[in-house]
């Protein structure tokens, strides 16, 4: 049961992608209502299935990477479906579905092996928990550099076509940039500061260095610089658009690190 | 005699050409000198705006009277040549030429169809020919009906209401830079009407703060009551600059006014916020080169058009309704410059032969003296048949031509054949010929200045 949901979901966010796909480049607003509703239906299905997973195991079921990475991608719809919609910005979720969707994929390639995570302490959920929602305020920051960015370029060249025309101010999107990271790196800090406390307990030190964690606190250090940079030297607007996809590639390499690695416990991401 | 056009628009040249061809108003005395001095070029009328050039003549023959009108635009400007002029150049005489005058004056021929600017452009291009005494009959007629016309469609059709004009289109652009206008600061540089009109739409949207500088200081402090801004002294520019947010340049400067540097600066003041500027005025005021910085955004008046471009669909059918309205006028206008001329002609033509007759009778009967009066009756009867009848086919002709296309060439052969100078049409057409015209002289303002 839960598999066909699983099933299902991937399928909705994939109709989902390519509905908002065609309403990036069509001006249409059949498009825009039939694409939301297909998220929307998605996001239900992926609840579901996270219910029942939650159910069958007792567990919040983020301690496998599979987990993780869907936990990270219905954070992410979620996002979309509340900024989306209160704003009226249905073209987040040509951005943000294709992601999500991305995501259960990665997530189903992973080795069985990677689903291993060592339950070696209760509390570690909460250190996986914060860490994957810092990641979903990296990705929301992602997608609006890359809006960003491509609505820059588009204003500059001075085409206005329909793209133009659906993708919003710009500096609502470079505000949309600041405040992801302001939600994203708080939670991260404490993330780091949970899988410390819990290497602790487990292994005796709060750090071990082992490239997960030396790839967490880059990450850490990078998104430290970017919010320091906007606050004291103006990293704002196409740059921070720019340092913000790059961090963001940072994150995804950590994740294809984790992904590719051999059955070493994740614990400490 | 050929009314004609030639000139060139935001369709057929890019701005980079039409500034060139810009003349402000402090030398258009001038330049409608220059016109005026090709022996050929009877009235002359020069209607520059953003989006286009053109002259208006009156000529003695249309071909001639293109070349010449040509040579004049070539010489404008040191660096052009014909080959570079030639290909925008578009031409119209005639029924053509005044169809094209209704058209522009109505708002049809614009960037943006419906726009409210042109038909005050058209009135000043018209003041500023009867300033220096450039137009004459025919353009009177012409220009002043031109003007009702536009008018008309305004007050007659739905055009205006769709009339976004290039000024909205600024403020739609500036939304796609800055999500809430609430809390911008807007400069505005010079005081030209498509500044000041997407400075009102801006303000309209409730922007913060409107500050406002120009050349002439008590200028900007007569707008900054308007807009309820601030005015900043023109040496200030450079030192504003980065607290606007928005910065719309419209002075009638022929250089820039802003530079690139100078935009670096603001941008670097500024923190990398955004900066978004419009260049609403030919010849450009702001370098083009600006685009290149990070985080300022500017827009020259062809990249309104584009953008205006895409919600014009709408304001075709009405503009379809204007285009009727328009054909119509034209119709009858064409109609009534040929019957003005024709009926002066004929009205000087019987006068001339009247003339005649009576200094002829009066030599006959002083010459013989007493004479009865029923020989005196017949020596009359008999001139006057002479005359009549000697009159009566190139009258009939006359009225008959000239409703057609030749019409002009028949009147102007009857002068030459009949010797009418023109200074007897001329003076005999002040009389009320034409009803309209007392009309005209109450609702029009300019008319005022007619007698110039």
């Amino acid at each position: 049961m839960s598999e066909t949901l699983s099933f299902l979901t991937m399928g909705l966010y994939f109709g989902g992608t390519l509905l908002f796909l065609a309403f990036l480049l069509h001006r249409s607003e059949v498009l825009s209502r039939v694409s939301v509703f297909v998220a929307g239906a998605g996001f239900l299905a992926h609840t579901a299935a996270l219910g029942m997973a939650m159910v069958s195991t007792g567990q919040v079921p983020i301690m496998t990477f599979r987990g993780a990475m869907s936990f990270f991608a219905w954070g992410l719809v979620l996002v979309f479906l509340i900024v989306g919609l209160k704003r009226g910005l249905q073209v987040l979720g040509a951005f943000i579905l294709p992601l999500a969707f991305l995501s259960l994929v990665s997530a189903t390639l992973a080795p069985v092996e990677a689903d291993a995570i060592a339950p070696v302490f209760q509390t570690v959920w909460i250190h996986v928990t914060l860490s994957i929602l810092g990641t979903i305020g990296f990705a929301v920051a992602f997608v609006a550099g890359l809006m960003y960015l491509m609505q820059e370029r588009l204003l500059k060249s001075k085409q206005f076509n329909v793209l133009y025309f659906k993708l919003p101010p710009l500096d609502f999107l470079d505000a949309l940039n600041q405040r992801s990271i302001l939600f994203g790196f708080p939670l991260l800090t404490m993330g780091i500061l949970t899988g410390a406390v819990s290497a602790q307990l487990t292994i005796g030190s709060y750090l071990n260095w082992n490239p997960e964690q030396v790839w967490a606190l880059i990450t850490w250090v990078f998104y430290f610089v970017v919010l320091m940079g906007r606050v004291t030297m103006g990293w704002r607007a196409k740059r921070a658009a720019y340092l913000t996809i790059v961090g963001f590639a940072g994150v995804i390499l950590t994740f294809v690190g984790i992904l590719l690695k051999s059955p070493q416990p994740i614990a400490h991401l | 005699m050929n009314i004609i056009v030639l000139g060139l628009n935001h369709r057929t040249a890019p701005v980079e050409l039409r500034e060139l061809l810009a003349i402000p108003d402090s030398r258009m005395g001038e330049a409608l000198a220059r016109l005026l001095a090709y022996p050929g070029i009877k009235e002359a009328m020069y209607l520059g705006t953003c989006n286009r050039v053109e002259v208006y003549a009156v000529v003695e023959k249309g071909e001639w009277g293109f070349r010449k009108l040509e040579d004049f635009l070539v010489a404008t400007h040191f660096s052009l040549s014909s080959e570079d002029l030639l290909p925008h150049l578009y031409r119209y005489s005639d029924d053509e030429a005044i169809a094209h005058l209704f058209r522009v004056s109505a708002s049809l021929d614009s960037m943006v169809v419906g726009e409210p600017q042109i038909l005050g452009q058209v009135k000043e291009a018209y003041a500023l020919a009867l300033t220096h005494r450039s137009s004459g009959v025919i353009l009177n007629k012409v220009v002043k009906k031109a003007i009702s016309v536009g008018k008309n469609v305004r007050t007659n059709t739905r055009i205006g209401e769709y009339a976004v004009s290039i000024s909205y289109a600024a403020v739609e652009l500036a939304k796609k830079v800055f999500s809430n206008l609430q809390q911008r600061v807007v400069l505005l540089v010079g005081a030209g009407e498509m500044g000041k009109l997407a400075a009102q739409h801006l303000v309209n949207h409730g922007v913060k703060e409107v500050l406002l500088t120009t050349r002439n200081h008590h200028r900007a402090l007569t707008l900054a009551k308007r807009f309820q801004g601030h005015a900043v002294p023109y040496e200030q520019l450079r030192s504003t600059l980065p607290k606007a947010d928005i910065v719309i340049c419209a002075t009638g400067a022929p250089h820039f006014v802003i530079s690139k540097d100078d935009i670096e600066g603001a941008v670097h003041q500024r923190r990398n916020r955004p900066i978004f500027l419009i260049d609403i005025t030919v010849p450009r005021n702001i370098d083009p080169a600006v685009k290149d910085v990070d985080n300022a955004f500017v827009f020259d008046i062809d990249d309104l058009k584009a953008h205006v471009g895409h919600n014009q669909d709408e304001r075709l059918k009405e503009a379809e309704t204007a285009e009727k309205l328009v054909k119509e006028e034209v119709g009858s206008m064409v109609a009534w410059v040929r019957g003005l001329e024709a009926i002066p002609t004929i009205v000087a033509l019987r006068k001339k032969a009247e003339d005649i007759k009576n200094t002829e009778l009066d030599k006959v009967f002083h010459r013989l003296g007493e004479v009865p009066e029923k020989d005196r009756q017949a020596i009359e009867g008999l001139a006057s048949a002479i005359v009549n009848k000697l009159l009566h086919g190139p009258l009939v002709t006359l009225k008959a031509e000239a409703q057609s296309q030749n019409g002009f060439a028949f009147i102007e052969a009857a002068r030459r054949f009949f010797e009418l100078r023109e200074r007897e049409i001329h003076s005999l057409q002040s009389q009320p010929i034409d009803p309209e015209m007392g009309h005209e002289a109450s609702e029009e303002s300019l008319s005022q200045k007619d007698g110039l």
